[in-house]
């Protein structure tokens, strides 16, 4: 496994108490995986990946425990110096906003040739090179005179490629999107999202792309987590997930999306608003919104159950590992339920359930 | 335009900032402290409205009482819990009480003086000695309070109503209003301070503190213009303003009811700045004779007759001089703090 | 959307918003000591439609299409450089003070960012209660408090909140806010710019139901401004594309979605992402070259020709009409609605739903 997240937690002080931003997550992407990290605003998906990047601003931030496993070395114990040297090299981000992502007094050229020169010490004659190298392979037209031009010069799509420019210049083995198309319109985002999947393929790149899109999602994942409060609720191959949610939030999720194909009547709305993260809710944090929840989500949080369905029996992959108990459970990740289904749900059963008759209805 | 909505921060930014004036901070507590979910929509089929989460309505966590907090008041208790505001706050307190009642710790008469107890040295019942014509420095320290903060008082509150009022309406009108006073602003901007004075001061024969204070409010008015245009003209883009219009709202109502509100906070801070800065012109121009005028107990006044004496009786010097310092820092501390309460930016 | 080709509005009677030939060109100055026009930006530039009472109008397309000024034209917040906007049958564009006051009772609007569209310094009552301030003859002056509290019932916030500040609720309850400040007035045409794309999806789908609910229980009609095309599908009678400042086409929402005629149309829905990894493979992406145009400089002839496949010479010389393509003028097909191409055909991309 390329990145192993275990038991990630982070919080944050704020005034009105400390926010447990992350609580527990754990993910893992193999090489040449895209694994989409799917919530909303508030459910830490941003900070986990920040976390992973090493770029959390602490304080206020601060990493209160679990190992962030990148090629078998745990990057929370790494020295700083060692920490950059993983970052951009051999782990990179793409961030939501890219004009203030890049600087704003130098030439686009410059900013990817210093990639080059800090990195790989190469003359600025060379980097310079390279540059519209990757300018070219990132489709900006005339890339040679628009090495010249401010990131100001650029539209929202040509920006974003830049940033992506960057991301793969020094050809790493992970890169990380935050949201990478939510700022451009649609048709730029279809460019972008193209030129992010065609990058992949041709360079076998693992992508983390963290969104709330779910139409994103299912255009380019293979395996998606949902995160919830700080905690992944479910996560699946994406075609299983669409096909049969097993979690209440993912199926209010998707239930909750108008569609294009098709003119739909009442929406299925999730009632209430996501809990405050300095006051989380006791047992399952999705209970009050959850209409499911019985007794034992008020009180017990459940773990990631390891889900098996169409006609598989659970435990029949690796549930003799015990599910949810920490590290244990995450190595038998891949081994989990049908395809590495998890939910944290009690009720996962019922919930797949009643997506398969709603599906097959 | 469409602009998908995703904090790019999540909780991060606003959480750490401690503020919660602004927008930023909202945001912060909607997502740190949840306000009571909305209760649902009785008898109404077709609108799905989020239901209690279970929990009676009460108050809602990370919010004693579920009192609402206004804006100003949760300035206030940003204000209340900093030590410089405190402390800035006491000090320019006892300045107000002995500019009002100077009598209260001066039982003397700040201009019975007695020629043979010249430049002397501290003196039972004259701790702080006495000045070049026999006069109580002590007394005189405490009277000379009074005249630092009429005129940095006035001058501040002229300044800010002037500069305020032509500035925000520059912003709020443009056009060539707008162009017009900015040129005229400049042109004040590049009057030189003390050459001004000098000239400006020099032909006014009134011993009353009036000129001076007239001439520090035309000095410092296009300063607060400026900072009052800038912020009506942020305050006008936003899209509340475009509502009012939209419901119909006149200019009149527009400007008092949703931009002057929410420009006038860095007036304020501007203003309580300055005001520290105009005292210490008054200084200034006391010192070099065409601000305040004797009789009027000034420090400056008092700085400037005990200069030349520095090295045979330094304390002439130091007591007024130490007052003033005193008094200009508590000011600028108050509008340091003040500005922290109102821009979390900067908490 | 001329008037004879829109099916609904034939039916209603009487329209109660009718738009004409719209226009409105921002000048571009340059600098230096004398303002000298140096060119204009065509933000909206000829647009007409018709919206029937309790019907509603769905407007999409991208950024710097012209959808945002198309709005605050409509609720007069700026004033438009040539066309009509009739509030039944009266000429609202020339109007001002009074006139201008009255009208703006019936058309009111929701703005996108629930954020900065409420007042920080004034509390929820107040903001609600704001309207029965400007127009006092609506409400006696002892029944505002209780209106007030009815509004945020209605919309779906507890009563009890109206000494509470904006920067105490959360997104979704702060759109509400601002909605019901829309209705204070009983207005007969709410115009929605991006009403919802500021919500997390969860919360999005809340705002949408109570639109929907508010228009059948108060016969609102809606100008429904988005960029999500799923949203506007969802909600909309009918719908008009935008691209660069003119509606490329128009038509019911079968019509636009099943069977659009227009290349840019066609290539706008083939690119919106479907929540469906099924669909990944079935689908025929038309990935469109390059970006907008800047609305400053427009293309000559059809707008779109920069970047559309299709285009020939034609295209840069004649500026194709909104109007039934000739094509389909005779058939009964559901593609016989306007459209602004001169080569218009029929062409399916979004897949069928449930084709597993």
């Amino acid at each position: 496994m390329l990145l192993d997240v275990q038991d990630l937690r982070v919080e944050f002080r704020t005034r009105d108490g400390i926010a447990r931003a992350v609580n527990g997550v754990s993910y893992g992407v193999d090489a040449g995986e895209t694994l989409a990290v799917l919530g909303e605003s508030g459910s830490g998906k941003s900070v986990t990946a920040q976390a992973v990047m090493g770029i959390l601003d602490t304080p206020p931030g601060r990493i209160t425990g679990g190992r962030i496993l990148f090629r078998g070395r745990d990057l929370l114990t790494l020295p700083e110096d060692a920490r950059r040297a993983v970052r951009g090299a051999e782990m990179a981000m793409v961030f939501q906003d890219a004009l203030s992502a890049l600087n704003p007094v130098l030439t686009v050229g410059d900013q990817l040739a210093e990639m080059f020169t800090v990195h790989r010490g190469m003359s600025r004659r060379d980097a310079r090179a390279r540059a519209v190298e990757l300018m070219d392979r990132v489709r900006i037209p005339a890339a040679r005179q628009r090495a010249g031009q401010y990131p100001h010069q650029f539209s929202g799509g040509m920006r974003q490629r830049i940033m992506i420019a960057m991301a793969i210049a020094l050809e790493p083995a992970l890169i990380i999107a935050d949201e990478p198309t939510t700022a451009l319109d649609v048709t730029v985002q279809a460019q972008v999202m193209d030129l992010l999947a065609e990058l992949r393929r041709e360079t076998g790149t693992a992508l983390v792309l963290i969104t709330h899109d779910l139409g994103v999602v299912a255009d380019v994942a293979d395996r998606i987590a949902v995160m919830y409060a700080g905690r992944i609720v479910e996560t699946a191959p994406v075609h299983d997930l669409y096909r049969a949610p097993a979690h209440p939030y993912t199926r209010g999720l998707l239930d909750s999306i108008p569609r294009l194909d098709r003119k739909g009547r009442e929406l299925y709305a999730i009632k209430g608003l996501p809990p405050g993260l300095t006051a989380l809710p006791a047992g399952c944090a999705f209970h009050p919104r959850c209409p499911r929840a019985r007794d034992l989500c008020r009180t017990d949080e459940p773990p990631l159950f390891p889900v098996a369905g169409e006609g598989q029996v659970a435990g029949a992959g690796g549930d003799g590992r015990g599910a949810g108990d920490g590290g244990e459970a995450r190595r038998a990740w891949d081994a989990g339920g049908a395809g590495g289904r998890r939910s944290a749900c009690h009720f996962w059963r019922e919930t797949l359930d009643d997506a398969d008759i709603s599906a097959a209805v | 335009m469409p602009e998908p909505y995703e904090n790019p921060n999540e909780a991060v930014a606003p959480t750490g900032a401690g503020g919660a004036m602004d927008l930023a901070a909202g945001e912060a507590r909607s997502l740190t402290a949840p306000e009571r979910p909305a209760s649902p929509v009785p008898g109404e089929p077709g609108i799905t409205a989020p239901e209690g989460t279970g929990a009676p309505a009460g108050p809602a966590p990370g919010e004693p009482g579920g009192r609402p907090r206004s804006l100003r008041t949760d300035a206030w208790h940003q204000l209340r819990r900093n030590p410089v505001f405190l402390l800035s706050a006491l000090l320019i307190l006892f300045l107000v009480l002995i500019s009002l009642w100077p009598q209260l710790i001066a039982g003397g008469d700040p201009l019975r003086c007695d020629l043979e107890r010249s430049q002397e040295g501290s003196a039972p019942g004259h701790p702080f000695g006495y000045d070049t014509q026999g006069c109580d420095v002590y007394t005189r320290t405490v009277y000379g309070a009074r005249a630092s903060l009429t005129v940095g008082i006035c001058a501040t509150v002229g300044a800010a109503l002037l500069g305020g009022l032509l500035g925000g309406a520059a912003g709020f009108f443009g056009g060539w209003w707008d162009a017009l006073l900015s040129r005229i602003a400049d042109v004040f901007f590049g009057i030189p301070v003390v050459l001004g004075g000098l000239v400006f001061l020099s032909v006014v024969t009134s011993d009353t503190v009036w000129p001076v204070v007239g001439f520090i409010v035309l000095l410092g008015w296009p300063q607060v213009a400026r900072i009052a245009r800038g912020s009506v003209l942020t305050a006008k883009e936003h899209d509340y303003v475009q509502a009012a219009r939209a419901l119909g709202a006149g200019p009149g109502r527009t400007l008092l009811r949703h931009v002057a509100p929410n420009a006038v906070a860095p007036v304020i801070v501007v203003a309580t700045i300055a005001l520290g800065t105009y005292i210490a012109l008054e200084a200034t121009l006391s010192f070099l004779g065409v601000g305040l005028r004797p009789p009027t107990v000034s420090w400056g006044i008092d700085i400037s007759n005990a200069a030349p004496q520095i090295r045979n009786a330094p304390h002439m010097l130091l007591w007024p001089a130490g007052a003033l310092s005193v008094t200009v820092l508590a000011f600028i501390m108050l509008g340091d703090a003040v500005r922290d309460a109102l821009d979390p930016k900067l908490a | 959307m001329t008037p004879t080709s829109a099916p609904l509005s034939e039916r209603a009677a009487e329209p109660v918003l009718e738009v004409r030939d719209l226009v409105k060109h921002y000048p571009l100055t340059g600098g230096g000591l004398i303002r000298r026009r140096t060119g204009a930006v065509r933000a909206v530039d000829g647009v007409s439609f018709r919206l029937g009472a309790g019907e509603t109008l769905g407007v999409v397309g991208e950024s710097g299409c012209g959808k945002s000024t198309l709005a605050r034209l409509l609720v007069s917040l700026e004033r438009p450089t040539a066309g009509q906007i009739r509030y039944r049958g009266e000429d609202i564009t020339r109007l001002s003070g009074r006139a201008l006051k009255a009208v703006r009772r019936n058309i009111q609007m929701v703005f996108q960012d629930p954020y900065t569209s409420l007042n920080p310094r004034m509390t929820v009552g107040d903001i609600v209660g704001e309207p029965y301030e400007i127009h006092p003859e609506v409400a006696p002056r002892g029944d505002r408090r209780r209106r007030v509290r009815e509004l945020l019932e209605v919309v779906g916030l507890d009563p009890g909140h109206l000494n509470r500040y904006p920067h105490q609720f959360s997104g979704g309850q702060r759109q509400r806010i601002g909605i019901a400040r829309g209705l204070a007035l009983r207005p007969e045409i709410i115009v929605a710019d991006e009403p919802v794309s500021a919500l997390d999806v969860s919360v999005q789908a809340q705002v949408v139901n109570l639109l929907a609910g508010l228009q059948r229980r108060f016969g609102l009609a809606y100008v429904f401004i988005a960029h999500d095309l799923s949203v506007v599908r969802h909600i909309s009678d009918r719908i008009g594309v935008m691209y660069l400042g003119r509606t490329v086409e128009t038509g019911t929402d079968t019509q636009i979605y099943d069977h659009p005629t227009h290349p840019y149309t066609q290539a706008l829905l083939s690119a919106v992402p479907v929540p469906d990894p099924a669909a990944r493979d079935r689908r025929a992406r038309i990935l469109l070259s390059g970006d907008v145009p800047s609305p400053a400089d427009p293309p000559s002839g059809c707008r779109f020709r920069t970047r559309c496949w299709k285009a020939r010479e034609r295209c840069a010389v004649e500026v194709p009409a909104l109007a039934v393509p000739e094509a389909f003028r005779d058939g009964r097909t559901p593609a016989r609605h306007p459209s602004a191409c001169h080569f218009a055909e029929e062409r399916r991309v979004v897949p069928a739903e449930g084709a597993a």
